[in-house]
């Protein structure tokens, strides 16, 4: 008896946890949409973001699963610089692929492996194997993601996996787990 | 300062615009569908950033719309690559005769057999 109950608290916390940041996302997204602070404008997005989180529920943010630390926060900004910086280096190598006039491309499906357990840090860690050189997440299934590799470095899921997935998971541990 | 700001938007279009030439490009050289959406994923994300960077040292007013239209792109493009890709895969899309190893229809070999 005395379990369920605090079985049935936890779950009341992780609710209102998930209300709380569905409207926190919802109310900076509108007024970043306005561009305006007059009270008019925050008194309606209040309201309407109250009443949207308040209705819907299991609905996913950038924040959810997020582990608010510090140190996470701090993460968040290394992954954002790791992330563009990779995407730089994807767009420059795929440039200079397809201008070779012998097309260097060595294509494969590897099948990865990632440790990460939250739905929102694997959401992350997929999209952005796609952004990043030369790698396209294609299907995934629990912990296991298979990728599509425009030059393949190696076929073995332990190789691929430090290749692919490591550089991204150092952050998105820190930040979801 | 205004001369300034129109030097960095003209060449963030500028950039832009190049990376995108080269996602055309990149869709009529690769061989296959997979390699097509790379190319596309990954062209059309950096350079329509550039571009709405560029558009916003030109007008400093949009900045913000314009950043919000980038935090979008970054979601939902290599989520729509994802599933269009997924698609292709689990259809058979053919590949390239390049390709070297294909863990995805090793493991999904059964399932495949079933649907035919």
């Amino acid at each position: 008896m005395h379990m369920r109950m605090e079985e049935n608290s936890k779950k009341t916390q992780s609710n209102m946890r998930q209300k709380a940041e569905l409207f926190v996302f919802l109310f900076v997204f509108w007024v970043l949409l306005n561009g305006s602070v007059a009270f008019a404008t925050l008194g309606v997005g209040a309201v309407v973001a109250l009443s949207i989180s308040m209705l819907s529920r299991r609905q996913m943010t950038f924040l959810t699963d997020f582990r608010y630390s510090p140190k996470a926060f701090w993460v968040t900004l290394q992954y954002l610089g790791f992330f563009f910086k990779e995407l730089m280096k994807a767009n420059l190598r795929l440039a200079k692929i397809v201008l070779s006039p012998s097309l260097p491309i060595n294509p494969g499906f590897v099948k990865v492996r990632t440790t990460l357990k939250s739905p929102m840090g694997r959401l992350l860690l997929a999209n952005s194997i796609t952004l990043t050189p030369g790698t396209l997440t294609i299907e995934m299934e629990g912990e296991w993601l298979y990728v599509h590799w425009v030059s393949i470095g190696t076929s073995d899921v332990e190789g691929a996996t430090k290749q692919i997935v490591a550089g991204f998971e150092q952050y998105l541990e820190v930040m979801y787990g | 300062m205004t001369a300034f700001l129109d030097i960095i938007g003209g060449l963030a279009l500028v950039g832009g615009a190049v990376f995108l030439l080269l996602g055309g490009l990149g869709l009529n050289r690769m061989p296959d569908s997979f390699g097509r959406i790379q190319v596309g994923a990954k062209t059309t994300t950096l350079g329509t950033i550039l571009v709405l960077t560029g558009a916003g040292f030109l007008q400093p007013d949009m900045a913000l719309k314009l950043f919000l239209i980038g935090v979008f792109l970054l979601f939902t493009n290599p989520l729509s690559s994802q599933v269009l890709a997924r698609a292709a895969k689990r259809m058979h899309a053919p590949e390239a005769p390049e390709t070297v190893v294909d863990k995805y229809s090793e493991d999904h070999a059964e399932t495949s057999e079933d649907e035919a």
